[in-house]
């Protein structure tokens, strides 16, 4: 298993945001559905261990998260957030800031295809993008990593169709050329069910139900 | 050095612009002549105390009292400032350490460089400057990282999720707050002399000191307060960012208010 996850329980305030929750997720492409609160962005944050759960232990390849180096962890399962968020400059500067951190060799041009962008927004200037183009600058920084599992959070929700279709071509391409897992945060089923193999559908912070995408109601 | 003597009446009669200050306010409903009262009789007593105390100081002529001082004083700094920098967590001990070490570095520095003798008459007057300069400026530092690190939270942790270590994360908005902590001293000795007569300069110049005299002091004053802020910003930034994170190079949850 990618991820194990057993009875994690995470409270922000007075509300609980994920409840005795149990789930396994297997290597390959799995979505993470459910509607708006039930716990998905918060899951996705437990895995790269941007937070610890209050109880409960996650294990990642069968060892615990905790056991881990969290900044190594980080450039191995490397999340993606909702919305843009990068470090002023170009697209470039970012993709080497990211790649230098994980002490790899930056291919720009490699990174920017696979994400679907052409190799000459190297040198744009990060403020200039769409934000269509500012997530596949993103998804690019995050590949310059080399990492082996993808978190991807709603990667499209911020998108208009015609672009949240580019995007899932790319996934969907950046899988069959890439040995790499994607765990996908989705509010809709449909693109759920156009890019996983695996679900895992949580509601009120629990996982009411996990398995092959064939087989889940959504 | 000449002196100059001034009577309780002197005092008494400067009262008349406090006045003309609460009767605009009235006038123009700032809604002012509550503070412009209580700042009065704020400074005249802590003005009057902190006066006394000199005078024992000055007169007992012992460094362990000077330093006490200087300690009362620093402790009094990080308190007022801990009040204006409330978004950082735990923000006293960064404040704290930092106009510490301000105050002993600069006054260090400028008796050990032979600027002044380090006796009381120097260190008290000098040090009461460089801490509240210190404290002002951490203060400002303090205040800007802590909107800086609750606005930018998604790309602090969008860094840290690269495996940035929080050092790396906060980094650019660290720089941002040192630099506002600086920016008023250093805009204002710019400008000095030209907009602003700077307030020893001017003292001395009442005090019936030679212009000379006047500027060499104020100028030595000036680059120790540079030096002074410096410091502090750096130290109080350089020790706040990190109670924004977890050992695990997590952003802390904060509230956002």
């Amino acid at each position: 298993m990618l991820f194990e996850l057993n009875e994690v329980s995470l409270t922000r305030g007075d509300r609980r945001v994920l409840d005795s929750l149990s789930a396994t997720i297997p290597p390959g492409a799995t979505a993470v559905v459910g509607p708006s609160g039930a716990g998905k962005s918060t899951l996705l944050r437990l895995l790269n261990r941007l937070a610890d759960p209050d109880a409960g232990t996650i294990a990642y390849r069968g060892k615990p998260l905790g056991e881990y180096e969290p900044l190594a962890l980080r450039r191995q399962v490397s999340l993606v957030p909702q919305l843009p968020a990068l470090l002023e400059g170009t697209v470039e500067s970012n993709l080497a800031y990211a790649a230098g951190l994980a002490g790899k060799e930056l291919d720009a041009g490699h990174c920017l295809r696979l994400a679907g962008l052409d190799p000459a927004f190297a040198g744009r200037d990060i403020a200039k993008l769409s934000v269509g183009e500012q997530q596949r600058a993103m998804l690019a920084r995050a590949l310059s990593q080399g990492p082996a599992v993808l978190l991807l959070d709603e990667p499209t929700s911020a998108l208009d169709h015609a672009t949240r279709d580019a995007i899932e071509a790319t996934l969907a391409e950046l899988r069959r050329e890439l040995e790499i897992s994607i765990v996908l945060v989705s509010h809709d089923p449909e693109q759920a069910r156009r890019l996983g193999d695996w679900v895992v559908r949580l509601e009120k912070g629990r996982a009411i139900e996990a398995g092959p995408i064939e087989g889940v109601a959504l | 050095m000449t002196s100059i003597h001034l009577s309780p009446g002197q005092v008494a009669a400067s009262l008349v612009l406090v006045a003309l200050a609460a009767a605009i306010s009235f006038w123009q409903k700032a809604d002012l002549e509550r503070d412009i009262g209580i700042a009065t009789v704020r400074s005249f007593v802590q003005l009057t105390a902190i006066g006394y105390a000199i005078k024992l100081i000055f007169e007992a002529d012992s460094l362990w009292l000077v330093f006490a001082l200087l300690a009362v004083m620093v402790l009094f700094g990080a308190l007022t400032a801990r009040s204006r920098a409330k978004k950082v967590p735990d923000v006293f001990w960064p404040l704290l350490v930092a106009l510490a070490l301000a105050g002993a570095t600069t006054l260090g520095l400028v008796v050990a460089l032979g600027v002044f003798e380090p006796t009381a008459r120097y260190l008290v007057p000098v040090g009461g400057m460089v801490i509240g300069n210190a404290m002002t400026a951490s203060a400002v530092a303090l205040n800007r990282l802590g909107d800086e690190m609750i606005d930018s939270r998604a790309k602090i942790e969008a860094t840290l999720a690269l495996g940035a270590t929080a050092q790396e994360a906060a980094a650019p908005f660290v720089r941002r707050a040192l630099r506002s902590g600086m920016i008023t001293l250093v805009d204002s000795t710019k400008t000095t002399g030209l907009i602003f007569f700077p307030g020893t300069m001017v003292g001395m110049l009442l005090a019936g000191a030679s212009p000379t005299d006047a500027v060499r002091l104020q100028l030595i004053l000036l680059y120790a307060l540079l030096g002074s802020v410096a410091i502090a910003g750096l130290v109080a930034t350089a020790l706040a960012y990190r109670n924004f994170f977890t050992p695990a190079q997590q952003l802390r949850e904060l509230e956002s208010n």
